[in-house]
């Protein structure tokens, strides 16, 4: 290890990775005081060149389709936001046999805050508290009234729409108000009515006003792209640029963490990486590090860290590194709606996602499964894009002016539903380091284990029986052939990591016999090591889990301030 | 038909920097400005279709011969053909855009290419010509042989070409309504900067 170099500089903080959680802890940290530097394995953003908002279809010579036509169907058009995918060039991943797992990264400044959905869900405080309402799982170290405080600073601090509504399962927050809603969100709202399901105004991390200085949203439908105004949350827009104006943060981008370096303290001293611009091998010195890099590449980090100290990787004495994982159960139908062809042309943009939603409305009563689920929907008169008349080219086939004019009445008239439900933690669902692969830079890489159990599979088997009720109530016709029995998708019920919620592979816990991190997210083993990303998280309720990861990271550099400043670290 | 000539509101040496950033600007600058985001959309719209225009009159395909192209571009017009409402997907550049897809993917130089073969083929085998040497009936009964998949079932040895054209009918579709006159046939309204979302409008029946 000669060559390495060895910056002098010894940071009060080191954070590993720059998204939701490493964003938070910064600007934290930096605003509290202490010297902070960041790795980010991935590029700087730029918004001004990289986003595609406002663009059109036509401006782009692929049409968004990409080279090949191979981002065709796929979530990271060339239109998203820039640098997520589900394969990296160079940095693979295995699923092991009889296992499907989709891995959703994002290499570049701001990490997957650039790409996600900006829905902000509050947990509910029998969300805390699985084992001890139904007996299965494990409760969190924390409960609601200990982290409510946090879910009020992130709210007011990034802006999150929705409205008071008192609903046990999906608690009230402190919120802007929320979009009128669209005509497809009138609609399903009033089935919902009839049937006695709750539909209320969606929570999102948008702005309807303007805040903290960043400007209200101009309804656009595209924050999926990337914002130019910064009127969504992101990472790199709203949680870097305040670190970055302390003038004690700095950022290290294209380094790629390779190891935690423990001394013979048994404390963390350094992180070793990989300049990929230089594919040379660099190390960074600090007093505490957070680890935020995202749950499965937080775990491969720490299980990549081994030493004589530490054999079974760092901070991972009681072996629930990697274990654990989940992520959420998903499961989706489509109708078509013959009332929305009256629809006469209009903007139907509004922000990007969805202005209504269902949250978890049975939450009164016994149902054939444990915990809850919630249903997103969206459709309508979007902007068109490559792959939106597969369907029906599929269903009516044919060819010419009557193929032409199917397209035109059939336009808007489709509805989405997304069930999204809490995975309870099983044994056969967890991630390792492979034996024999490395990626590009010579770090061994992730190999996934995946298996639903039964209680997701009859999770999504209500979850289609919901849809089918709710489209056929308001008169539609449902569209969806989800295979009932069988197969490797029962019920439609979606590959394992596919709906990007993947948490749990560090959890904490008030046993560090059977967990990694105590309620501040600090490692039991090595105090001065925190990992406040969805890697942390005891269950995985149906709350899509960025705000909990952002009130979590918030909590737990308030706890690492303290600390420092009391000279514990 | 493409010409911007007059029409723009910025100096020809505006980069896409500086549209970007007065996009952001308008925006964050209030009610007096807000109208220059629309403007600057739109000129960095005329750009890109100044840029295709000049290369539009004599367009050399990437990958497909010139008689495929040809057959290419006569079957895309006819699943998606002119009417009333709009052209058809030939005036919408589905065939170049088809053509750049697949003279960058392998997949689909086998699906497409071979599948113009297969047409061929068949067409020879059925009436002696080429698909472009057909008769207008011949090429319609040909096609609505292909365009359904009940009739592969049927017949098996036409399962090829309906599986080709089903690949086809998608393509074609997403290149008539990603480009700017399959968008207005649609009728889609949007892609702007907006104050407030004005909603549903009032109407009986949604």
């Amino acid at each position: 290890m000669a060559q390495v170099i060895r910056p002098p500089k010894l940071y009060d903080v080191c954070i590993i990775g720059s998204g939701a959680a490493g964003g938070t802890a910064a600007k934290i940290l930096a605003e509290g005081g202490l010297n902070v530097v960041m790795l980010e394995a991935g590029p700087p953003l730029d918004p001004a060149r990289d986003y595609k908002e406002h663009f059109w279809p036509y401006d782009l010579e692929h049409r968004g389709a990409g080279v090949g036509g191979k981002l065709r169907g796929l979530l990271n058009t060339e239109f998203l936001a820039p640098n997520g995918a589900w394969e990296i060039d160079g940095e693979p991943y295995i699923s092991a046999p009889g296992s499907t797992f989709r891995w959703f990264r994002s290499r570049i400044v701001g990490g997957r805050t650039n790409h996600w959905g900006r829905i902000a869900l509050r947990l509910a405080p029998v969300d805390f508290k699985s084992r001890s309402t139904d007996g299965v799982g494990d409760d969190w170290p924390i409960t609601y009234q200990e982290i409510a405080p946090y879910y009020d600073k992130v709210e007011s601090y990034i802006g999150v729409f929705g409205t008071k509504e008192n609903i046990a399962s999906a608690p009230d927050g402190v919120f802007l108000p929320p979009p009128k809603p669209r005509c497809t969100e009138i609609l399903v709202k009033k089935t919902c009515d009839e049937m006695g399901i709750l539909c209320v105004p969606s929570r999102m991390a948008i702005l309807t006003k303007a805040l903290n200085g960043r400007p209200a949203c101009h309804y656009c439908a595209q924050c999926g792209r990337g914002c130019i105004t910064g009127s969504n949350f992101s990472s790199s827009q709203v949680m870097i640029p305040p670190a970055q104006k302390t003038g004690r943060f700095t950022l290290i981008t294209n380094a790629m963490a390779r190891e935690i370096i423990a001394g013979k303290d048994g404390k963390a001293e350094a992180v070793s990486y990989i300049d990929k611009s230089t594919r040379t091998e660099k190390r960074v010195k600090a007093r505490a590090f957070i680890v935020a890099a995202s749950a499965c590449e937080s775990a491969r980090l720490l299980l990549n860290s081994r030493s004589s100290l530490f054999p079974d990787g760092l901070a991972n004495s009681s072996g629930v590194v990697g274990r654990y994982l989940t992520d959420s159960v998903g499961s989706s139908g489509t109708g078509y709606f013959p009332q929305l062809e009256k629809m006469p042309p209009h903007n139907h943009d509004g922000i990007g996602g969805m202005h209504m939603y269902i949250p978890w409305w049975k939450f009164d009563r016994k149902n054939e499964f444990l915990r809850g689920y919630h249903i997103e929907f969206y459709g309508g008169r979007f902007m068109p894009g490559v792959g939106d008349f597969d369907d029906l080219c599929e269903q009516y086939e044919g060819y010419g002016a009557s193929l032409k004019q199917k397209c035109r009445a059939m336009y808007g008239t489709v509805i989405g539903f997304e069930g999204r439900g809490e995975m309870i933690p099983n044994e056969r669902s967890y991630c390792e380091i492979d034996p024999d692969l490395v990626d590009q830079w010579g770090i061994p890489v992730l190999r996934f284990h995946w298996q639903w159990g039964d209680n997701e599979i009859r999770m999504a088997r209500d979850m289609q029986e919901t849809f089918r009720s709710i489209i056929a109530t308001a008169g539609g016709t449902y569209l969806t052939k989800a295979n009932p029995e069988g197969g490797s998708r029962p019920y439609g019920i979606t590959d394992g990591g596919v709906i990007i919620h993947e948490l749990g592979t560090v959890r904490m816990g008030n046993n560090p016999k059977t967990s990694a991190l105590n309620k501040y997210c600090q490692a039991y083993d090595v105090k001065n090591l925190f990992v406040t990303d969805g890697a942390c998280f005891v269950t995985n309720p149906d709350k899509n889990p960025t705000l909990t990861i952002l009130a979590l990271s918030w909590r737990a550099s308030e706890y690492l301030l303290d600390q420092a400043k009391k000279g514990n670290l | 038909m493409f010409s911007v000539s007059g029409k723009s509101v910025f100096p020809r040496s505006v980069t896409r920097r500086d549209i970007l950033k007065s996009l952001t600007m308008g925006v964050m600058a209030g009610s007096v400005l807000r109208v220059i985001p629309a403007q600057a959309a739109e000129y960095a719209h005329h750009l890109v279709q100044s840029e295709k225009a000049s290369a539009a009159g004599g367009y050399t395909p990437k990958f497909f011969s010139p008689h495929h192209y040809k057959t290419l571009q006569a079957l895309c017009q006819a699943i998606i053909p002119p009417d009333d409402h709009s052209g058809g997907a030939v005036e919408a550049g589905a065939p170049e855009f088809i053509d750049l897809l697949t003279s960058e993917n392998k997949d689909y130089q086998l699906k497409l290419g071979g599948g113009l073969m297969w047409l061929d083929s068949a067409c020879g085998d059925r009436y002696g010509k080429t698909y472009l040497d057909c008769s207008p009936e011949q090429q319609k009964q040909i096609l609505d042989l292909i365009a359904y998949r009940k009739n592969a079932k049927i017949d098996l040895s036409l399962s090829q070409g309906v599986e080709f054209f089903a690949f086809l009918r998608n393509l074609t579709a997403d290149g008539f309504f990603t480009s700017e006159i399959g968008i207005k046939d649609l009728q889609y309204i949007g892609n702007t900067y907006l104050k407030d979302f004005p909603g549903c409008p009032p109407v009986t029946g949604a």
